[in-house]
């Protein structure tokens, strides 16, 4: 009766994990679903605002800011000074990031930023965080742009440039 | 006064102007401005691209008609809530005079592809890119849509996630304009 019970409980064990491969097949999903931006705690974001006053005063140590969103969106205009560091909700994005920091003392101040979609809604941030905070990173903040980068920064006269 | 003293005068007199241009100069040239300029009341950009069924999309062309023109991306969740009901509106509109076009803001256009056949769109659909986001004044974040009237004039612009029904009542109205 015992035996039974271990065979059953193996066998809806891995009835459940057939169908999670077969859902993440049928949708595309070669790798698990991108971390929601809400995943990014509170403390460690950052308002547009703040950010603009950092790069504007004086003296003061400047982050490293890494957009890790669309490519297309950062050739349109992107934060002076930052650079891309690929999408965050691909396994290849991530990879560029983890290529970008991998020799960085982990104390760094890195900002990341997005700004394709309202912020519940951006696929690359939450990753893009949790990967280096798995790193290592201590001193990492993200942009919360609350609706894009046009809307949030772009329009408030924040410094934008623009090319690859 | 003599001559060169006048023209001492001149140029200190010239000196603050000079000065405030060139600090308005460097001012805007610090960063490049997008969307200074709403489209809103303006005829749409003219552009032409290739769909991926490979017709020929040219706005111009589409004179006559009401124009929806929606960036989308495959990352773009609410864009995908989105479509489909623009596949309803193309359907039941079409004949009134409505013609959705499609511009993918995806990096990867073999991702855009794949959705759109997924999502069987039955409006032409093509790649953007950064020429024609800046064309339209800067396409920051998704969703995006255009919705221009039969004379090419951008008559409402949705950025961000609207509600379909506001769409669809503006759409309608410019369908009643003849």
């Amino acid at each position: 009766m015992r035996l039974l019970r271990i065979f059953s409980t193996i066998a809806v064990l891995a009835v459940l994990i057939a169908a999670q491969t077969r859902i993440h097949a049928q949708f595309g999903w070669g790798a698990p679903p991108p971390e929601s931006a809400a995943s990014v705690p509170a403390a460690q974001l950052l308002q547009p605002g703040e950010l603009n006053r950092v790069l504007h005063a004086p003296g003061a140590s400047k982050p490293l800011m890494l957009q890790v969103g669309s490519h297309m969106l950062f050739a349109q205009a992107h934060i002076t000074g930052s650079e891309y560091a690929g999408a965050g909700s691909q396994p290849e994005g991530l990879n560029q990031l983890r290529t970008r920091v991998a020799q960085l003392p982990r104390k760094t101040f890195i900002v990341l930023y997005c700004g394709c979609c309202p912020w519940s809604r951006c696929p690359n941030v939450g990753s893009a965080f949790k990967l280096l905070r798995d790193m290592g990173f201590t001193n990492v903040k993200v942009l919360y742009l609350a609706n894009n980068l046009g809307s949030d920064w772009v329009d408030k006269g924040y410094p934008v440039e623009s090319g690859h | 006064m003599r001559a060169d003293t006048k023209a001492h005068t001149a140029h200190r007199r010239l000196l603050p102007v000079a000065l405030l241009l060139a600090t308005c100069f460097f001012a805007l040239g610090a960063h490049t401005t997008f969307a200074a300029e709403s489209l809103l009341n303006k005829n749409a950009p003219e552009f032409s691209r290739t769909a991926f069924n490979g017709a020929r999309i040219d706005l111009a062309g589409f004179r006559g008609k009401v124009v929806l023109l929606d960036f989308w991306a495959t990352w773009c969740a609410s864009c995908q809530v989105e479509m489909p009901v623009f596949v309803q509106w193309q359907q039941q509109y079409g004949p009134h005079g409505l013609q959705v076009i499609g511009i993918s803001m995806d990096d990867d256009p073999a991702s855009a592809r794949k959705l759109s056949a997924k999502l069987r769109l039955n409006y032409p659909v093509a790649m953007g890119d950064e020429k024609l986001g800046q064309l339209y004044g800067g396409v920051l974040g998704l969703p995006l849509a255009y919705l221009i009237d039969r004379n090419g004039k951008v008559r409402a612009i949705f950025q961000g996630e609207t509600d379909l029904k506001i769409i669809e009542k503006q759409l309608k109205a410019l369908l009643a304009e003849h």
